[in-house]
């Protein structure tokens, strides 16, 4: 069937310049319990991947650097 | 990738609260055994406890509360549909459970004496014992499994059970949530620990996962005991929450109202006596909320500012801590205004309500190897301690089931079927999205099934679940991550029939607001004071029939059995 790419605002942000995953760092992505986030492989750098957060934090609270920000989903902000 | 294929003694699926209480246990019980621990996400930091807890909603300490007043108000709390012998298991082992976990390091709050420092929530008795420092719950339970070595398997997540030629449990087949492939676990017995079906009812907002329970509990553990032919239990008993308007936390009353903060209508007036979930309660607050003197609020404006700073420091940083920046969007300060209140989407939850898989005083569901524990086994308000005492009994009975049993054969046939219907949205191209699926499906549950209940609404809701289930072969995953949610919109198609013929089949009204129902509106005692139980029969169909409540082992006086229908306040001038 046909198909559309929607944009999504997404709820985390990551501070690529603070974010060691160039140096083998996959803390967050183990961390987030719905699994939402990936290392770019292009850029070593984490990023949300799927639109799907609880906003419970623990990616933000386990990172190394505090590389990460979890904002309320645009939707109940 | 080559299929997963393991042989364990006990396997545990769900690694939040209970299961890893319960895979500890097993271990205690005999160190020889094999136990495995299974989890969706990571056992570090999974389940509705990954950021920890703001405290003990039933904790049973003597000198505060005895075992009989805690089964007695939980009789009451739940309109007296409850196996009392459950509840008193728990209650009895409740302050041993504490004392284990306050040696483990989790830290409760104590008075100048060193004792527990109890609070009263409740309607009658004294239970409610904080945490102001409980973020450190998963780590305290990691250092645990660690300790027995305990086996530990993340990001798999449990697809179907497997039996053996007599019905018996043989293991669980598994998705690699990771790799999108599939995978066998024989096991001698099998303890389900995956939490409640959060992702049942559609949040106001529309937000797929701004469920109030945490959403990686799609409802896996009903549906996975449903296939295995395992009754289920007070399904129609729906859990509903009081939550802050758009933000999917609890106010909390229960952290608030020790200090003075209570809910209030839009006058600033309080209108219900107690604060502890209930039916009964929250049937006061849909009336507040939808009535003239709507919406609802937590008040805590009038409290000095020392104790709001205390409020903020437990509701900032535990559980739900994300929770100061919501009220910071919606520029809210506690001192200056009351938060508004809704009312949560339904789920199915017995940590909070009633409706789960059927077991006994020794967390045995009807499947003979087949063990339940936390949200999803049905000992009515077991809350976060239910789950690490029932997690105990669970670990306990499945290792002396494994003990006297042989790995049951691995049947061919159901493996084979498994495999196709996990496997099946790889292969669709340009499928449906199993967001979209499960978007239609949670905003049905909405329309058609949340209270108050209605008959040919109920009705048609089945109709319209039963084209969902015909779009389901047309669900294609462009990865295993979609993988992994196509299989969810699986199991919460099957909570929401679950949940729609349950209530159908309860021809009264009880529990408050849980199980309203418009035609019925009365509780009649006659006909229905007892356990209303669901399962899969020999034909494949779903099917409701009734379970006799056994005998009382605490008698309760007529006036504690009406205590929960007379929460509403009563004006001075109406009482007068
Ligand atoms: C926001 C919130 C606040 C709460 N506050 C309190 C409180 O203050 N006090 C209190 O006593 N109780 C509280 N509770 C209730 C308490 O947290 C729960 O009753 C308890 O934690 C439930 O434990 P559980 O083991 O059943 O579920 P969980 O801890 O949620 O664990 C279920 C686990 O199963 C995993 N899983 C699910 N499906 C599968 C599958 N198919 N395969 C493999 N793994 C799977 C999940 O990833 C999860 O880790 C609260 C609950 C919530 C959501
Ligand atoms: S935990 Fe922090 S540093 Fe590590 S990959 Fe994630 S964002 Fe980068
Ligand atoms: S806030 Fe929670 S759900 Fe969202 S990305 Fe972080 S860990 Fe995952």
């Amino acid at each position: 069937m046909p198909m559309t790419l929607n944009r999504v605002s997404v709820p985390v942000t990551v501070d690529e310049d603070a974010c060691i995953a160039d140096k083998g760092c996959t803390v967050c992505v183990e961390s987030c319990p719905l699994d939402l986030l990936a290392i770019d492989l292009l850029k070593k750098k984490a990023f949300m991947k799927f639109d799907e957060c609880w906003y419970c934090l623990p990616c933000e609270k386990d990172c190394p650097t505090q590389a990460i920000r979890v904002d309320i989903p645009y939707l109940l902000r | 990738m080559s299929d997963m294929f393991a042989e364990v003694d006990v396997l545990v699926i769900g690694g939040g609260t209970a299961g890893p209480m319960a895979a500890v246990k097993a271990k205690e019980k005999n160190p020889a055994l094999k136990v495995m621990l299974l989890e969706k996400a990571n056992v570090k930091r999974s389940g509705a406890i990954s950021m920890g807890m703001d405290g003990l909603n039933n904790a049973v300490i003597p000198g505060h509360a005895t075992p009989e007043q805690y089964v007695k108000e939980i009789t009451v709390a739940n309109d007296g549909i409850v196996n009392q012998k459950t509840v008193m298991a728990y209650a009895q082992e409740s302050f041993n459970m504490i004392n284990q976990l306050d040696r483990w390091g989790v830290k409760f709050e104590k008075d100048e004496t060193g004792d527990y420092a109890v609070k009263k929530v409740h309607h009658i008795g004294t239970y409610v014992l904080p945490m102001p420092e409980g973020h450190h719950m998963k780590k305290v339970l990691y250092r645990q499994l660690k300790k027995a070595r305990v086996e530990i398997t993340n990001r798999y997540m449990a697809t179907r059970l497997l039996l053996d030629a007599n019905g018996a449990i043989a293991g669980a087949m598994v998705l690699d949530t990771r790799e999108g492939t599939f995978g066998v676990i024989r096991a001698k017995s099998v303890i389900l620990c995956t939490g409640a079906a959060g992702r049942l009812g559609l949040p106001s907002s529309g937000y797929l996962f701004g469920t109030y329970e945490n959403p990686t509990n799609a409802g896996d553990g009903y549906a996975l005991a449903y296939h295995a032919g395992a009754e289920l239990s007070g399904i129609e008993c729906y859990q509903i929450n009081p939550l802050i308007k758009d933000y999917n936390g609890p106010s909390c009353a229960y952290v608030t109202g020790p200090f003075g903060g209570y809910t209030a209508n839009s006058k600033g007036e309080r209108f219900i006596e107690c604060d502890y979930w209930s039916g009964q309660m929250m049937m006061e607050f849909y009336k507040e909320l939808e009535g003239g003197n709507g919406p609802v609020f937590l008040k805590m404006d009038h409290l000095a500012e020392e104790t709001i700073g205390t409020i903020e420091h437990i509701l900032h940083s535990n559980e739900r801590p994300s929770r100061g920046r919501f009220h910071e969007g919606r520029h809210l300060d506690y001192r200056q205004g009351m938060v508004e209140m809704h009312i949560s989407e339904i789920g199915l939850c017995s940590g909070h309500s009633a409706s789960g898989v059927w077991v006994d005083e020794h967390a045995a569901t009807t499947v003979p190897g087949l063990y339940a524990a936390g949200d999803l086994a049905c000992v009515p308000h077991n809350y976060m301690l239910g789950a690490f005492v029932y997690g105990q009994f669970a670990g306990q009975s499945a290792a002396e089931y494994a003990m006297s049993h042989e790995l049951p054969a691995v049947d061919d046939v159901q493996v084979e079927a498994e495999r196709k219907r996990v496997l099946a949205p790889l292969s669709v191209v340009d499928g449906l999205p199993p967001a979209q699926v499960e978007y239609k499906l949670r905003r049905f549950v909405n329309d058609y099934l949340q209270p108050p209940k209605v008959t040919k609404k109920m009705e048609i809701g089945l109709d319209r679940f039963a084209e969902i289930r015909a779009d389901l072969d047309s669900m294609s995953a462009a990865n295993p991550h979609e993988l992994m949610r196509a299989m969810e919109v699986h199991f919460i198609l099957d909570c929401a029939e679950m949940a729609a013929h349950a209530s159908l089949y309860r021809t009264e009204s009880r529990w408050g607001l849980y199980h309203y129902r418009v035609e019925h509106p009365e509780k009649d005692d006659a006909d229905w004071f007892c356990h209303a139980q669901l399962k899969k029969n020999e034909a494949g169909e779903m099917t409701c029939f009734k379970r006799p409540i056994e005998p009382y082992i605490v008698e309760l006086d007529d006036e504690e059995k009406d205590a929960y229908n007379r929460l509403r306040v009563v004006k001075q001038a109406e009482a007068a």
